[in-house]
């Protein structure tokens, strides 16, 4: 049957139903199999949720001290309320806390003024993210400077100690993995030899084995008298492995490069260096982003490995919180909030990656 | 457009140049020579070695015997002989090559600053100059993805010239375009060959060939077949293979 359709007269697109109970039909219930599906997810969220909510929010007690939480049958949020300035910094000394609390103000108040676009492109802005690290470390590590008490790094811990670890060991293990990936496509073939050997030997082996053996066999590689802080052990450690994984992820952009692009740069007359910095790897790291953060995103939560080497990071913390007497027993919360924590790291880099990834769309 | 160019220096020398690919014969005893000014056109089929030719030249694919003199240097392993030569000689690709993620502008003068040390300001200048010349000043501020490309094609000139080549290398670079485009690259390129570039161009637009071309060359299966003027070239070739083959493009 032929209909005749008419042409249409308007200057503005036809209007479609509209608002929320139109959408939800449209979206949710039609074609059947879409109703079946939103009544069967419902359903189970309601059956997950509802005893969650029960213990988390219905039955749960606040407060700081255990008491309240006597004969209680919900959660004691009570425990975290005392002690979560444990979790963020570990054994920090408590009167020197607020050293911490200043540098992540000065951090947040950094993204902060980055977040707006005019402020962007200030050079002052550039040289406060540059010098930020320096500071940071003078004013969390003190002694002597500005007359601050020394905490030595065997005091550092929870939170503080996961995001010190994290950052540090990608700050590092992303040029060397840069480094790794070109000396992988050398036309030299010992570079070539030696990077494909560390690529393929690391990726070899757990993290753990290689935490412990940069724990117990970095220091025989020099002399007695140097000493190695257990977390500059671990940021080895953490750096070499995931250098590994990030080189084989830069590899896998230099190779999604058109040849003709290595072309043009050698017929321009670039040299290496200038070719690499300036075609290649802008390229090739727009290309590998999504991959990268998602190793990022890996190192973060691996870092939690460190416990085995004794050091007390946002994981431990939970641990150690648990087994104080006051607070005995108080697993649920204690990993329910450590969850929690790292959830939001994780995914505070994952959005960030997609803000990345549209702005530099090839 | 025929001018003397018999007693200008010779700018390429290729002697008894051979090239394998594993154990294909790329080129087999390529021997030319081209001279100041000169515009040589390379035609033959496909397959026959145009490309690997003039890659040797710029050494972007090496050969494994003979000798190539470009400018009095000789092209040898010598990384630093070959960026001195590759400085000197520009190169033009069937498909553009243009760095995506940096605009036209930044294209144009990313060698001449980085490698010519040229300070930034001047660079712009003269890329700004550049584009002008070939039609498409009012582009320098967007992305190769932007632009058409004929558009493109006419950037990939104005970057290779901003390093100011004395002696330009084209690979067949109108094959990729459509045909309302071809001209306005061929136009560029006509007006480079005016203004005396020394020039070595692979294509099948034999129109071209005919009204700009010092020196024909027929390639096929690696090796040059024929070589001379156009005029002997179109009216009257020798080999019976060269025959065929302007029957084949030209009837087409
Ligand atoms: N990188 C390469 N590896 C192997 N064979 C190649 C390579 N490049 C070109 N060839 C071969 O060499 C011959 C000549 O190629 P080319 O110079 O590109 O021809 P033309 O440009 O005349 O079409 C072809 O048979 C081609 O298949
Ligand atoms: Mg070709």
């Amino acid at each position: 049957m032929k209909t005749t359709v008419q042409p249409y007269r308007g200057d503005r697109p036809p209007i479609f139903k509209t608002g929320a109970l139109n959408w939800m039909k449209n979206n949710l219930f039609s074609p059947w199999y879409n109703a079946v599906l939103t009544v069967v997810t419902g359903a189970l969220l309601y059956i997950l949720v509802t005893p969650l909510w029960r213990w988390g929010v219905t039955n749960a007690c606040f407060g700081t001290t255990p008491d309240v939480c006597k004969d209680n049958h919900g959660a004691c949020w009570a425990f975290i309320q005392d002690m979560w300035p444990v979790f963020m910094v570990g054994t920090y000394p408590s009167d020197q806390r607020w050293r911490v609390a200043l540098a992540a103000g000065l951090v947040a108040v950094l993204i902060i003024a980055t977040l707006f676009r005019a402020l962007r492109k200030q050079r002052v802005l550039h040289l406060c993210w540059v010098l930020s690290p320096i500071v940071i470390f003078i004013l969390v590590r003190g002694g002597e400077v500005f007359h601050l008490s020394h905490v030595p790094s065997t005091q550092w811990g929870g939170l503080m100690l996961t995001v010190f670890l994290s950052l540090v060991s990608m700050i590092f293990a992303f040029p060397l993995s840069v480094l790794l990936a070109l000396g992988r496509q050398s036309d030299m073939p010992v570079i070539r030899s030696v990077s494909v050997a560390y690529i393929e030997l690391v990726r070899g082996v757990p993290l753990i084995s290689i935490l412990f053996m940069a724990s117990v066999v970095l220091p025989l590689f020099f002399p007695p008298e140097m000493e190695f802080s257990k977390i500059m052990r671990a940021v080895v450690g953490i750096t070499l492995f995931f250098a590994a994984y990030l080189a084989e992820n830069i590899r896998g952009g230099l190779q999604g490069l058109s040849q003709g692009q290595y072309e043009a740069a050698d017929a321009l007359g670039l040299g290496y260096w200038k070719k690499t910095g300036f075609i290649i790897l802008p390229q090739a790291l727009r290309i590998v982003l999504p991959p990268m953060v998602n190793n990022f995103i890996g190192i973060l939560k691996d870092t939690s490995l460190v416990g085995i080497i004794g050091l007390i990071d946002l994981l431990q913390v939970a641990f150690a919180a648990t087994s104080n007497p006051k607070w005995l027993g108080k697993i649920e919360e204690a990993y329910l909030f450590v969850a929690l924590f790292y959830w939001i790291m994780c995914y505070s880099l994952s959005k960030f990656s997609r803000i990345l990834e549209e702005r530099y769309q090839l | 457009m025929e001018h003397n160019i018999d007693n200008k220096p010779v700018m390429i020398e290729m002697n008894q140049v051979n090239k394998w690919y594993d154990d294909y014969h790329a080129l087999d005893n390529i021997n030319l020579k081209v001279r100041k000014g000169e515009r040589m056109v390379i035609c033959g089929p496909s397959g026959s070695g145009k490309s690997t030719l003039i890659r040797t030249i710029n050494r972007l694919e090496e050969h494994q015997y003979g000798q190539i003199i470009v400018e009095g240097v000789e092209m040898t392993p010598d990384v630093k002989k070959i960026h001195e030569i590759r400085k000197e000689v520009g190169m033009v690709f069937q498909q553009f090559n243009l760095f995506p993620h940096l605009t036209v502008l930044n294209n144009i003068t990313l060698s001449p600053v980085w490698e010519r040390n040229i300070p930034k300001k001047e660079a712009e200048q003269t890329a700004l100059a550049l584009l002008e010349r070939v039609g498409i000043l009012e582009q320098a501020n967007k992305y190769p993805g932007q632009l058409s490309g004929g558009q493109q094609q006419r950037v990939a000139i104005a970057r290779a010239l901003a390093m100011k080549p004395k002696i330009m290398l084209f690979d067949e670079p109108t094959s990729a375009l459509d045909p309302e485009m071809i001209k306005e690259v061929l136009d560029v390129m006509r007006e480079l060959a005016m203004n005396g570039m020394t020039m070595m161009v692979v294509t099948h637009e034999m129109v071209f060939a005919r009204e700009v071309a010092d020196t024909m060359v027929f390639m096929d299966a690696g090796r040059i077949v024929e070589k001379s003027t156009p005029k002997e070239f179109f009216s009257n070739p020798k080999e019976e293979r060269t025959r065929q083959f302007l029957n084949q493009i030209l009837n087409n």
